[in-house]
């Protein structure tokens, strides 16, 4: 199966090592992983904002990268959903490029979703010494119904300990440009999941979306909290793995 | 009511560092969301019924010409007088003309978003007539002079003890944070006003085209006294809240009053069709209805046609997260939540409502919530398009995203940005790999840091290992 990874502008970016632990998962899978070396953003950024030029010009760059695979996989809920329910729409003129677009749309996958739906993956070699609290982001729950995939892998994690949080389907006030463009609301909403996180006395808080870990985890260390891990969900289903740096 | 919606941002900072806020709206916090979670599972088809709305309303608003006319003709059958208000002045004129015509000296109102739109309060005190408020909120709020701050409990703002020292100050009375004690006195002071108005005005939830009746949704009791014990009734409501049958409004009920308050069915649903007819024993001489497009029509046709769905049942603010941290009030106007940042724009002008629709993390919470499956994230991506097209947003925000755009499509000036970006930032973030402040980004860094990145980018990373 040969799977394209959609690595996503924030990850590769900030967090290569998410990328590279979405790699081990999918080759562990037994995936013919392929990274397709332009890609870059989802357009999703600009598409919020009122570009609908950033979501047609990207979506036209995807199409261009990833239509040759089996299936593309990202580590986010947010990239994919974007793919998924809006790449489509905005071609309302061009009933082909549409047809194409939804026919690649429904191979591609977030990433959790495809490891329980597609790959069907019982077991994984990983360790997680404490206990995860899950915070489910937006986009992935919402336009993916993305809720057990991600409970059900940390649970084939060896000595990892699910503890749920209040409200866990909250949104955490990310919001891509809206946590900088309304960044008092976004903190405060941000102090709010982090308030029901800790209540927890969870060792991490786990997410499928880098854009609300770092919303969180920025406000967490801004409160001084220096050790409460905050983790991409493939980090803890793929394990520790020495940096690459 | 006075428009703040173009001071937003002020508006929000302020309720944030408003204590007294902060703890009502934690108190109120997740009720109507719990109550509605809990009596939606009465429901066994629930998606099912949703869609059904949807289309029910939808068919409402394709063919809301000729519904409304049907409307007219069997209202003024049953003797309504039906009056058409193209804009909010016109609600004003045509009630103080009724008023005017027939000695009006006190008016006894029920709730009425409509008529929060005109300013109808203060437009019919200036000529020297007096208008009360009977909902219980509505109530508090008019002897506290403040607006409302959500569209079916407007003094959810307001806690038990601010509402004792109110009464206390304004009736006269020993304080009292006795609820149903609160509520006998408000009855107390009410009722002298309920004998003696010479005109009662209430809103509609609904409009029934086969009838001809106006349909109204309530829980206190006040609404049937506004609307049968004075002489004169006036009903105000939008064009938009026509439904072609008694059915249509049996389905959309069942939605309505579990979205809202969490209730199987509220204490009433009042039809009502006409003034009083031979032989019935109560009801008003005179009936009228104002219908209110105020902006309205301007929507139909357009993708924006979606939000005219709306049966104002305040679940949509319910859920948000945004209205939930902020209140109603810092929205500035009639509507607050996601469904008030589409339809202030819609209504008062883009331009004076510029960060509404960015008001929203599109988080969805409310999409899922709407019984009449309005794709509120959708419509405010939509104002948002508006606004950037327009040029309405600040010019270092469009070029952002112009730049990113650029530099998204390009993989190579990409890749030669992100690789340095990254080296820069990783340096700055230091030994504790966090950046305090990051200029341009101050909206994020005055609450929260900002966790460095790694250093290197996975693109640069992954050619490095598979070279």
């Amino acid at each position: 199966m040969r799977v394209g990874l959609f690595v996503t502008c924030l990850v590769d970016m900030m967090r290569p090592r998410i990328g590279f632990a979405t790699l081990k998962l999918l080759q562990d899978a037994g995936c013919d992983v392929v990274v397709p070396p332009h890609q870059t953003c989802c357009g999703q950024p600009g598409f919020n904002s009122g570009d609908r030029e950033s979501g047609r010009a990207m979506a036209r760059r995807f199409l261009a990268d990833f239509e040759s695979f089996d299936h593309v996989v990202a580590p986010s809920g947010s990239c994919t959903g974007m793919i998924r329910c809006h790449y489509a729409e905005l071609f309302p003129e061009d009933p082909a490029l549409q047809t194409r677009l939804n026919a690649l749309s429904a191979r591609t996958f977030e990433l959790t979703d495809f490891l329980v739906n597609v790959l069907k993956v019982e077991r994984l070699e990983s360790a997680f010494q404490g206990s995860i609290t899950y915070h489910d982001s937006c986009s992935g729950l919402r336009e993916l119904g993305i809720k057990q995939q991600p409970r059900q892998l940390i649970g084939r994690v060896a000595g990892a300990r699910l503890q749920e949080m209040d409200k866990p389907e909250i949104c955490c006030g990310f919001g891509g440009t809206f946590s900088i463009k309304l960044g008092e609301i976004a903190t405060r909403m941000a102090d709010n999941k982090c308030q029901d996180a800790l209540t927890t006395k969870a060792d991490a808080i786990v997410g499928g979306d880098l854009g609300c870990l770092l919303n969180i985890e920025g406000r967490l260390r801004r409160l001084g909290d220096e050790t409460t891990q905050v983790l991409h969900v493939a980090e803890v289903l793929a394990g520790p793995e020495p940096d690459p740096n | 009511m006075q428009l703040t919606s173009f001071s937003f941002k002020s508006n929000v900072r302020r309720k944030l560092i408003d204590p007294l806020l902060q703890r009502n709206m934690k108190r109120f916090g997740g009720r109507f969301v719990e109550a509605r979670a809990a009596v939606m599972t009465e429901v066994d088809n629930l998606e099912t019924i949703r869609v059904a709305a949807a289309a029910i309303r939808d068919r409402s608003l394709a063919n809301l010409d000729s519904y409304l006319l049907t409307f007219e003709e069997r209202a003024r059958a049953r003797g309504t007088e039906v009056h058409w208000a193209e804009t909010a002045q016109d609600v004003n004129r045509i009630l103080i003309e009724i008023a005017q015509a027939n000695g009006v000296k006190k008016i006894v109102k029920s709730k009425s978003m409509v008529s929060e739109e005109s300013g109808l309060n203060d437009a019919v005190e200036a000529v020297g007539i007096q208008a009360v408020e009977t909902d219980l909120g509505e109530y508090i709020l008019q002897l506290a002079h403040e607006p409302p701050s959500h569209i079916i409990a407007p003094a959810i703002h307001k806690s038990v003890e601010e509402v004792a020292e109110l009464f206390s100050e304004k009736h006269h009375t020993p304080r009292s944070t006795d609820i149903p004690a609160l509520c006998r006195e408000a009855r107390e002071q009410l009722r002298p006003h309920f004998l003696s108005a010479d005109m009662g005005i209430s809103g509609g939830n609904f409009l029934i085209a086969e009838t001809g009746s106006v349909v109204i949704v309530t829980n206190e009791g006040n609404g049937r006294m506004v609307t049968t014990l004075p002489k004169i009734h006036v009903a105000i409501t939008g064009i938009e809240k026509v439904l072609p049958t008694l059915n249509d409004f049996s389905t959309i009920v069942r939605l309505l009053t579990r979205s809202a308050t969490g209730q199987s069915i509220t204490n009433y649903v009042s039809m009502l069709t006409g003034p009083r007819q031979e032989g019935d024993l109560d009801g008003p001489e005179q009936s009228h209805i104002i219908l209110v497009d105020s902006g309205r029509s301007r929507l139909l046709g357009t993708e924006m046609q979606k939000a005219l769905r709306c049966i104002r049942c305040g679940a949509c603010m319910n859920h948000c997260p945004v209205y939930q941290n902020i209140g109603g009030h810092a929205y500035g106007w009639v509507y607050p939540g996601p469904i008030g940042a589409i339809l202030t724009p819609s209504y008062v002008g883009l331009e004076n409502a510029l960060d509404l629709p960015q008001a929203s993390t599109l988080c969805g919470a409310c999409q899922v919530v709407c019984p009449v499956k309005i794709p509120l994230p959708e419509l405010m991506r939509v104002l948002r398009e508006k606004s950037f097209e327009q040029g309405l947003r600040p010019w270092y925000e469009r070029l952002s995203v112009r730049m990113w755009r650029g530099l998204a499509n390009h993989p190579r000036l990409y890749a030669l940005f992100t690789q340095l970006g990254v080296r820069v930032l990783r340096v700055l973030g230091g030994k504790k790999k966090l950046l305090h402040r990051l200029p341009g980004l101050d909206g994020w860094t005055e609450g929260r840091d900002m966790p460095a990145p790694q250093g290197r980018t996975f693109r640069e990373l992954y050619r490095k290992k598979h070279s």
